[in-house]
């Protein structure tokens, strides 16, 4: 298994937003993470990045546990998150962006004599073509679209070849068009990369995903394949419940 | 391409992309303003080298000090302007570096410029490793907070200790530093320090100028904007942050040292809050984030503080202050935003970025 999450307990303050939540995910599979608000979805997801430490639990990436380890360490062993909040940096270039996630792990000596900025020059140009952002190159960031800076960002996320990308809410705030786009953008990375979504469109959810884990007040309800959760009882409950 | 697609902001393309502009954003000159800065720096040498030749000698005498404080502001903005590190302490490694070289030259007569001037730079550099490292390397990020009241407790405990130490010549400081010396040649005030000091600028500059216009200086601009996210790319922020702020320190330290035997005396003043203080307003008010503000910031904060205190000698503070205000409040880019548009103030840092940019 690439990531196994298990017995994760998150509590603040008084909230226990996860309680025992878990999840697994293979090689090469596209894995959703549905629930309804509230229900621990997006802790979860920072658990497994390393934004926020579990009160109790192990999460293991490729075999090693990475409980404690920093979100640089998570990074260099081949975890990345897109943020549910757009972040990239809006004041640079979209080139830049794009550079900025690539050069990561240049060392400091090829930085400061910027070494590596001519043979990065293909791969920043193939990444800003892959997600359709080729003629704003020069642009600034904050001159996009709020889809458009969505797509940017999970190139940024994709630049470093992880084995796993974690997507908080990458379709929120999109119109169905750019909905569509983006399921399209997502598909060819599967050769290369495992993804955990955390989506509130469950039909975007249905349409690329393998796997569905389902999270109510911070417990799984419910895991397997896509046809096994629509058949599940338990979850047509909880979702005509909140309808 | 891109042009045509903005001018349809909102609707679909023949690719299905929906282009969507923000309003404002749409029409824009993205490239206006390009290439400000290089005549800004062009204007800005001139003008520092003609100086001396137009004016009075005491006045130059006050040029050196303002170009001495133009190198320590530049320390400052490597650390706060490019790393977005506040640092309410830099006084510290440009007045430990003074006391390091007045003692070197009171108690070994050491006053080689080949040596004074590597040792304050030194002293500066392992002051700031042990601050920065202390405050800056711990296994998760340190809070604004945390960093900006640490070095403001540094260099005011600094600031105790020099009153308080016999050895350092508590309240009085150290008076009479000898010269500095080249063989048997004396730095003493007047042109010729003016233009070691400048030349010593030019080249720091030149230096800072390679730095933040590298690869490295994009890693600077991420960590500036969003600490948290280059972290996740996998850059280890915090080293960056050390070593930028060591970098600072070091230049600071070069900059005190001159300053010690510009001055010919050093004093608890030059370690502690006030000149630290000092040192942000030059950069706020000339523009963090670009080298030349700080230059620009340093001389016009002096240049008006020493006019005002000859002409309105009871309220000359008050006046400054007002002027420091205004600047903040309604130019907060610094002056030097007059002139200098946002895109050419952050900078491109990609290769073949001209070819690129021509091609159909």
């Amino acid at each position: 298994m690439l990531l196994e999450a298990a017995g994760i307990k998150k509590v603040f303050g008084k909230l226990t937003a996860l309680d025992g939540a878990a999840l697994t995910v293979g090689e090469n599979e596209f894995h959703g993470l549905i629930g309804p608000n509230g229900s621990g979805k997006s802790t979860l997801m920072k658990c497994i990045a390393g934004a926020e430490v579990p009160t109790q639990g192990k999460v293991s990436f490729v075999n090693t546990d990475i409980t404690a380890f920093t979100p640089t360490e998570r990074a260099r062993a081949g975890m990345s998150l897109k943020f549910q909040i757009t972040s990239v940096l809006p004041s640079l270039t979209l080139y830049d962006n794009i550079l900025l996630a690539l050069q990561a792990q240049s060392s400091l000596f090829d930085l400061v004599f910027s070494r590596t900025r001519g043979t990065l020059h293909d791969q920043v140009m193939t990444m800003l073509t892959q997600f359709r952002l080729a003629d704003r190159a020069f642009d600034p960031a904050a001159a996009l679209s709020h889809g458009q800076q969505q797509w940017l960002e999970i190139a940024m996320a994709l630049a470093g070849k992880p084995k796993l990308l974690l997507l908080d809410e990458p379709t929120g705030g999109m119109s169905l068009e750019e909905r569509r786009v983006t399921g399209e953008l997502l598909q060819p990375i599967k050769q290369h990369c495992s993804l955990v979504i955390v989506e509130h469109d469950l039909d975007f959810i249905r349409d690329i995903c393998d796997r569905l884990t389902v999270l109510d007040q911070g417990k799984v309800l419910a895991s397997g394949t896509v046809s096994e959760i629509q058949a599940n009882t338990s979850v047509q409950e909880i979702y005509l419940r909140r309808a | 391409m891109s042009v045509v697609r903005e001018a349809i902001a909102g609707d679909e393309t023949d690719d299905g992309m929906v282009e969507r502009v923000a309003a404002g954003e749409a029409g824009k000159p993205v490239e206006a303003g390009r290439n400000v800065l290089p005549i800004v720096e062009g204007v800005v040498l001139v003008a520092a080298l003609l100086a001396p030749l137009v004016l009075q000698d005491y006045l130059t005498v006050f040029a050196t000090r303002v170009v001495i404080l133009a190198l320590f502001a530049l320390s400052f903005d490597l650390v706060w302007g490019y790393a977005g590190i506040m640092s309410f302490g830099q006084a510290l490694f440009f007045g430990s570096a003074g006391y390091g070289v007045a003692l070197l030259a009171r108690d070994l007569d050491i006053t080689n410029i080949f040596l004074v001037l590597p040792a304050g730079t030194l002293i500066g550099l392992t002051f700031s490793l042990l601050l920065g490292g202390f405050l800056l390397l711990g296994r998760h990020p340190s809070s604004v907070i945390f960093v900006s009241l640490g070095t403001l407790t540094g260099s005011y405990a600094a600031d105790r200790l020099a009153r308080g130490w016999y050895y350092l010549g508590g309240q009085n400081g150290i008076p009479s530093i000898a010269p500095m010396t080249l063989g048997a040649y004396e730095f003493s005030e007047g042109p010729a320090f003016y233009y070691l000091v400048l030349g010593i600028l030019v080249v720091v500059y030149l230096l800072c100028r390679f730095l933040v216009r590298s690869q490295f200086g994009l890693a600077l601009a991420g960590l500036r904007e969003n600490e948290q996210r280059i972290a996740f790319f996998g850059y280890k922020a915090q080293h960056l942050k050390a070593i930028i702020f060591t970098i600072g320190g070091a230049v600071a330290g070069l900059a005190g040292s001159l300053y010690a035997f510009h001055e010919g005396f050093v004093w608890p003043n030059m370690v502690g809050v006030v000149v630290s203080t000092q040192v942000v307003l030059y950069v706020l008010f000339g523009g963090s984030g670009t080298l030349i503000g700080a230059v620009i910031g340093a001389v016009i904060v002096e240049g008006v503080s020493f006019w005002l205190s000859d002409n309105y000698r009871d309220i000359w503070p008050i006046i400054l202050g007002v002027l420091l205000l205004l600047v903040i409040l309604f130019r907060p880019l610094g002056l030097i935003s007059f002139v200098l548009g946002e895109r050419e103030r952050v900078g491109s840092f990609g290769a073949k970025i001209k070819e690129a940019r021509n091609a159909p």
